[in-house]
């Protein structure tokens, strides 16, 4: 909402501020201003000046070369505008003046403006210059009698010398204004006008509407109906014959133009003055074109078509209210008027209606119309009925100022059910205790009285004006007072009562602990979308039964490619990880930590289940084991010190993955991960399929771990075991086996076989190659024993090697010599 | 024989004195006190000395041993000495040479903010809860005093899974969560994912995270929720840092406010970063509406409370001066390692 200062004192005439103590009192009082635009910015002596004599340039043909009657001397201008003649009065800057652009301006001003020197054009000299609208800082658009490329001409009867900038109106500022949506009534001149009365506590004088029409009455000639009356509480309706269309006076054109609203006639223009002035939009039919003089109110039929004074045709349908005459539509209800029966340039008898429509139906059809308004963005924030007939008087009284055609008596005013003020407990003490002040009744009592918040002391309330719809509880007069009483003297405290213990929720706790891991491990963290494209499944290659592909689809995306919520972190990751080969980045290592959505059931009939995903993913140095590593040295964080298994095969699938070799991994080189008998994640190396979906041009790992498995296992407990005292034995066997058998397998036996004297074991060698059978792999293992109370004897040791290798033997492994 | 020993003794010192080597030393060492040695030798020489005499002269020898190892010591060390301070010199580096780069992840801005808000909220007694990101309907809007129809629903630009259920577009859906579980008093901060149906660009996003404050208690006025959150603000972005509450709107508060800060570039002067004014808008905040109490089973009259919600990005965006916020979800590593 933007309006021009001048037009806020006119109803408030004893504010007296500077722009900057303006713009801070409203701001801090609610009615936040966004910006501020002073008109007569880098304008200085601008005068009116005549021209008295007119002369062709000696060496020029294009050039003038006038002499100018500024007031104080006569002055020689040289011009190369054409529009002028000798008695004319402009605008005159002066030199060593300024104005805001240059003639040419392109829409953008210089900061400064333009300093203006004397100067010789053409070996004349020159001492000012004559100004165009743009040059003064304004356009054609707000000063429609200005010429194109041309000089602006002041009415003949302004005086010479007088301030040009203030005869144009420009002594003025414009605000910016972001009114919350709560406030319908601040929507209007008046109703900023009123909050800033209560700012400043100065006095508001509301504009006098006077009684206006002839002897004869609207209900003569004209028929009203509302048949929908719960989407049009209510619908007034004035007559105006013998109308003369003309130029709308320069004040109001002013006004409108500060307010953004272009001047177009003295019709359109006192519509959309009272729309500003009142926040109530109108709209103008032409009685002539008014099927059987008529009015009906009523919802449009599904399917109907209509078009609207912009040239479109638009579908209907049984939601939409549409005003129609005896025959047809003739306005879509608060949004846009017909073609066929809006107003000319030869109209002669017009209806006027000022009407308060239903603010949701009037934005919900708008939204399905695709067709927003300045009256709808007004009507759908559900207007005051009571302020219909306050700007229907208004605008008749303009008519008849303006000399714009004679007002017809009386008005038809369909308004069943009148809206009456509500009341609201006035509790002092309440209010006090909910801001923490110590504010007196008395004081209160003031800030209320600029508001029109009338306090009876009878029962104890305040009576709310109803164009107040947003004070309905004791908990808004608090706001009024706060507001009024100013935020910034609300004193400022801690909360009392009982002390609380702060902490992480222990899943938050696991999410922390999981960063300090994957960063450890030199992974930086990503963030990803949650929705993505239901194509990811197939660059995943995973399978069209699979349930991974079971997404929940959002009714209305931004597009395909946000269109379900995913079910995998993976192409988030892998997007991620793309981006970074596509950019060139080496050895990338990145982690996220964030939700899959999983449902029970499409379509969503309850909340899905939402697990968040550890997921980790990594290119360059490093492969497979490196991946494991980070993977173990998360579960060691968290105190998931149990054995961590690895599957290659998925057979046994108990998690949330499906079952089986998972798809976008690489077959030979994956695993899910294990721990006290559940699946908890996997990891692996991506198929090298998927890596070419993604354009990545490196072998890339994933590893998955699906969180609410990590927090109900988590401990984050460690058990001391005696440093040793003893000495250990080491023993090393090398083995030979077929390619098949795991190195796990291997593990196992050594746990199993060798018993509580296995301290530690390590893989030291595994080889495969020309020295070894094809088909099989020689490994080789060095396997600590020790006792925690006594020096270990040759023979214990020997025991348990030898229970181990007969183990591997009969596995089919072979100790190699 | 008493000449000879000191004669062994001198010669031995003017050896060792001119000598500059560890070998060196060792040389002279077997030269004199070696098994074949000259001082051995005298020892060796003993029976031709009078019985009576060995006596003497075994201390005498004993004592130009003792002489010789004692000069041989320092010798050694007056040679270790230099040595190692010729091997300092020859070690110096040039302390203006990069860094070596340790090889760990960085966070993601987002946490950083996050975790530093964590720190001050829990530091003041808040526990750090979560919601669901996709919601019913009632939770993000109707418990909120955002009814059917309601503009606000129009305002947040929700993506609906369908008619009941959607992704949140605020996380002051976990309030709801927080009051309903019915235990009082509540102090919580709620961080999480919103969604808002906005294409993307340099200061938009369809996903971005909140972090959502509340507090119901007795006694809890306006004048605490200017406390506390002046004290965040404080805590945030420096001891220096001033608040300003404006009057503003939402549906859940009453009366409702937002919070701006001192502009943490020019410190309230006013530069291009706060485009003038001096002034940060923060966050929004508000007392509890009395109808969302009710709704959420809380007698207004018993309890009041106030609620907060700050955009991560935003501060994000503003703290480490990030001018584009599709950065934030690029995840280019080169990015990533600035934070």
């Amino acid at each position: 909402m933007n309006t021009a200062l001048s037009w806020i004192k006119a109803y408030v005439p004893d504010l007296e501020v500077t722009d900057q103590e303006y713009m801070d009192a409203m701001t801090l009082s609610g009615t936040k201003v966004e910006g501020m635009k002073r008109l007569d910015q880098n304008l200085e002596k601008i005068v009116v000046g005549q021209i008295v004599k007119l002369e062709k340039h000696p060496d020029a043909d294009k050039l003038l070369v006038c002499q100018v009657d500024v007031g104080s001397q006569t002055i020689q201008i040289v011009t190369g505008a054409h529009n002028i003649s000798e008695g004319d009065k402009i605008p005159v800057v002066l030199e060593g003046g300024n104005v805001a652009a240059s003639v040419h301006a392109d829409g953008k001003a210089p900061e400064h403006g333009i300093r203006i020197k004397k100067g010789k054009l053409r070996g004349v000299p020159s001492f000012g210059m004559m100004c165009s609208i743009e040059e003064l800082g304004s356009t054609r658009e707000f000063f429609p009698d200005a010429p194109e490329n041309g000089i602006y001409l002041l009415p003949p009867d302004t005086p010479v010398g007088a301030d040009a900038v203030e005869v144009l109106g420009l002594r003025d500022t414009v605000f910016e204004y972001e009114i919350t949506s709560n406030r319908v009534d601040c929507y209007s001149v008046l109703g900023i006008a009123r909050e800033a009365a209560a700012t400043f506590r100065k006095k508001f004088v509301a504009p006098v509407i006077s009684e206006t029409g002839n002897g004869e009455d609207v209900r003569d000639f004209l028929q009203v109906e509302v048949q929908d009356p719960d989407l049009c509480p209510r619908y007034c309706a004035r007559m105006v014959k013998n109308i003369r269309i003309a130029p709308s006076p320069k004040w109001m054109q002013r006004r409108l133009a500060a307010s953004g609203v272009r001047p177009i006639n003295n019709l359109v223009d006192i519509t959309n003055y009272v729309m500003e002035e009142f926040g109530q939009p109108m709209h103008a039919f032409d009685y002539d074109q008014l099927a059987g003089h008529k009015i009906v109110v009523k919802r449009a039929q599904d399917g109907d078509t209509f078009q609207t004074l912009d040239g479109q045709i638009r579908r209907l349908d049984s939601n939409m209210l549409m005003i129609n005459d005896g025959e047809k539509g003739v306005c879509i209800a608060g949004i846009m008027g017909g073609e066929n029966s809006k107003i000319t340039d030869n109209v002669k008898t017009m209806v006027f209606e000022a009407a308060c429509f239903d603010g949701t139906n009037v934005r919900l059809s708008s939204k399905r119309l695709g067709l927003r308004t300045e009256s709808s963005g007004k009507f759908e924030k559900g207007l005051d009925p009571n302020t219909a007939k306050l700007a229907m008087d208004r605008a008749c009284q303009l008519i008849e100022e303006l000399g714009c055609g004679e007002v017809v008596g009386g008005m038809i005013d369909v308004y069943p059910q009148k809206r009456e003020e509500k009341t609201v407990a006035f509790d002092p003490d309440y209010i006090n205790a909910l801001l923490g002040t110590d504010i007196s009744r008395e004081q209160m009592l003031a800030y209320f009285q600029p508001l029109e918040l009338v306090y009876s002391e009878a029962d104890n309330t305040l009576h709310i004006p109803t164009w107040r719809q947003d004070i309905s509880c004791k908990a808004d007069v608090a706001e009024e007072v706060a507001r009024f009483y100013g935020y910034d003297h609300i004193p400022t405290t801690l909360p009392s009562g009982a002390a609380s213990a702060g902490k992480l929720s222990f899943k938050l706790r696991v999410e922390e602990t999981a960063r300090q891991a994957a960063q450890f491990c030199g992974f930086s963290q990503a963030m990803t979308y949650s929705f993505e494209s239901p194509k990811v499944f197939d660059r995943l290659l995973i399978p069209s039964d699979c349930a991974l592909r079971k997404a929940i689809p959002i009714m209305n995306p931004l597009g395909e490619d946000y269109s379900i919520m995913r079910t995998t972190p993976l192409n988030g990751m892998l997007t991620s990880l793309a981006t970074n080969f596509n950019r060139r980045n080496k050895n990338v290592r990145l982690y996220e930590i964030a939700n899959v959505y999983l449902p029970e059931e499409l379509p969503l009939t309850k909340l899905p289940d939402e697990r968040t995903a550890f997921s980790l993913g990594m290119y360059g140095e490093g492969d497979f084991f490196t991946m494991k590593g980070v993977v173990e040295e998360f579960l060691h964080r968290v105190g998931m010190n149990k054995k961590i298994g690895y599957d290659p095969t998925g057979s046994n699938s108990t998690g949330v993955y499906p079952s089986g070799k998972l798809p976008f991994l690489h077959p030979g080189r994956q695993a899910r991960i294990w721990y006290d008998g559940q699946e908890i994640g996997y990891l692996g190396e991506v198929h090298p399929q998927v890596t070419d979906n993604y354009a990545i041009g490196e072998r890339v790992y994933l590893a998955v771990l699906d969180l609410p498995y990590i927090v109900a296992n988590a401990t984050y407990d460690y058990k001391y075991t005696g440093l040793a005292k003893y000495p250990s034995v080491t023993r090393d066997i090398s083995m030979v086996m077929k390619k098949e058998i795991m190195v796990g397998q291997v593990e196992e036996i050594i746990e199993k076989k060798g018993g509580k004297l296995v301290e530690k074991y390590e893989l030291f060698d595994i080889y495969e190659g020309s020295q070894i059978m094809a088909g099989y792999k020689s490994v080789a293992y060095s396997i600590t024993f020790r006792a925690a109370d006594r020096t270990l004897e040759d023979r214990e040791v020997q025991n348990a090697m030898d229970h181990i290798l007969k183990a591997l033997q009969e596995l089919g492994i072979e100790l190699r010599k | 024989m008493k000449e000879k020993l000191q004669k062994i003794r001198e010669e031995a010192l003017a050896q060792l004195e001119s000598s500059d080597t560890l070998d060196r030393l060792n040389e002279i060492r077997v030269a004199y006190l070696g098994k074949k040695g000259k001082l051995t030798a005298v020892l060796k020489g003993m029976k031709e000395v009078a019985p009576e005499e060995r006596p003497r002269v075994g201390q005498m020898v004993n004592e130009t041993r003792a002489a010789i190892e004692t000069y041989l010591d320092s010798a050694r060390k007056k040679i270790a000495d230099k040595m190692r301070e010729e091997q300092l010199k020859k070690e110096v580096i040039d302390v203006t040479l990069p860094a070596q780069k340790n090889h760990f992840g960085h966070r993601h801005p987002n946490t950083i903010a996050l975790e530093e808000m964590e720190r001050i909220f829990i530091g003041m007694g808040y526990e750090v809860m979560e919601g669901p990101e996709i919601e019913y309907d009632k939770y993000n809007f109707e418990y909120l005093n955002i009814p059917a129809n309601h503009p606000a629903k129009d305002e947040q630009d929700t993506f609906y899974i369908n008619n009941d259920i959607l992704l949140r577009t605020q996380t002051s859906s976990v309030q709801v969560h927080a009051m309903e579980q019915g235990k009082l008093p509540i102090r919580m901060i709620a961080p999480g994912r919103v969604f808002r149906s906005d294409e993307v660009d340099a200061t938009h996003s369809p996903s971005f995270h909140q972090v959502e404050g509340l507090v119901v208690d007795r006694n809890i006025t306006f004048a605490d929720l200017k406390g506390t959150l002046a004290e965040f603000a404080r805590e945030m972005f420096g001891e220096q840092t001033k608040t300003k509450f404006r009057p503003h709107h939402f549906p859940f508060t009453e009366p409702s406010a937002e919070m701006d800060v001192t502009c943490f570039k020019c410190g309230g002067k006013g530069c291009r970063f706060c485009k003038g004014s001096g002034w940060i808008e923060i966050l929004g905040c508000g007392m509890v509406h009395p109808h969302v109490l009710e709704l959420c089973g809380i007698d207004p009259e018993v309890y009041t409370g106030f609620a907060f919600g700050v955009g991560l990005e935003r501060i994000a965006l503003l703290k480490y001066e990030i001018d584009d916020m599709r950065l934030l979800y690029e995840n280019d590593e080169r990015f990533l390692k600035q934070f």
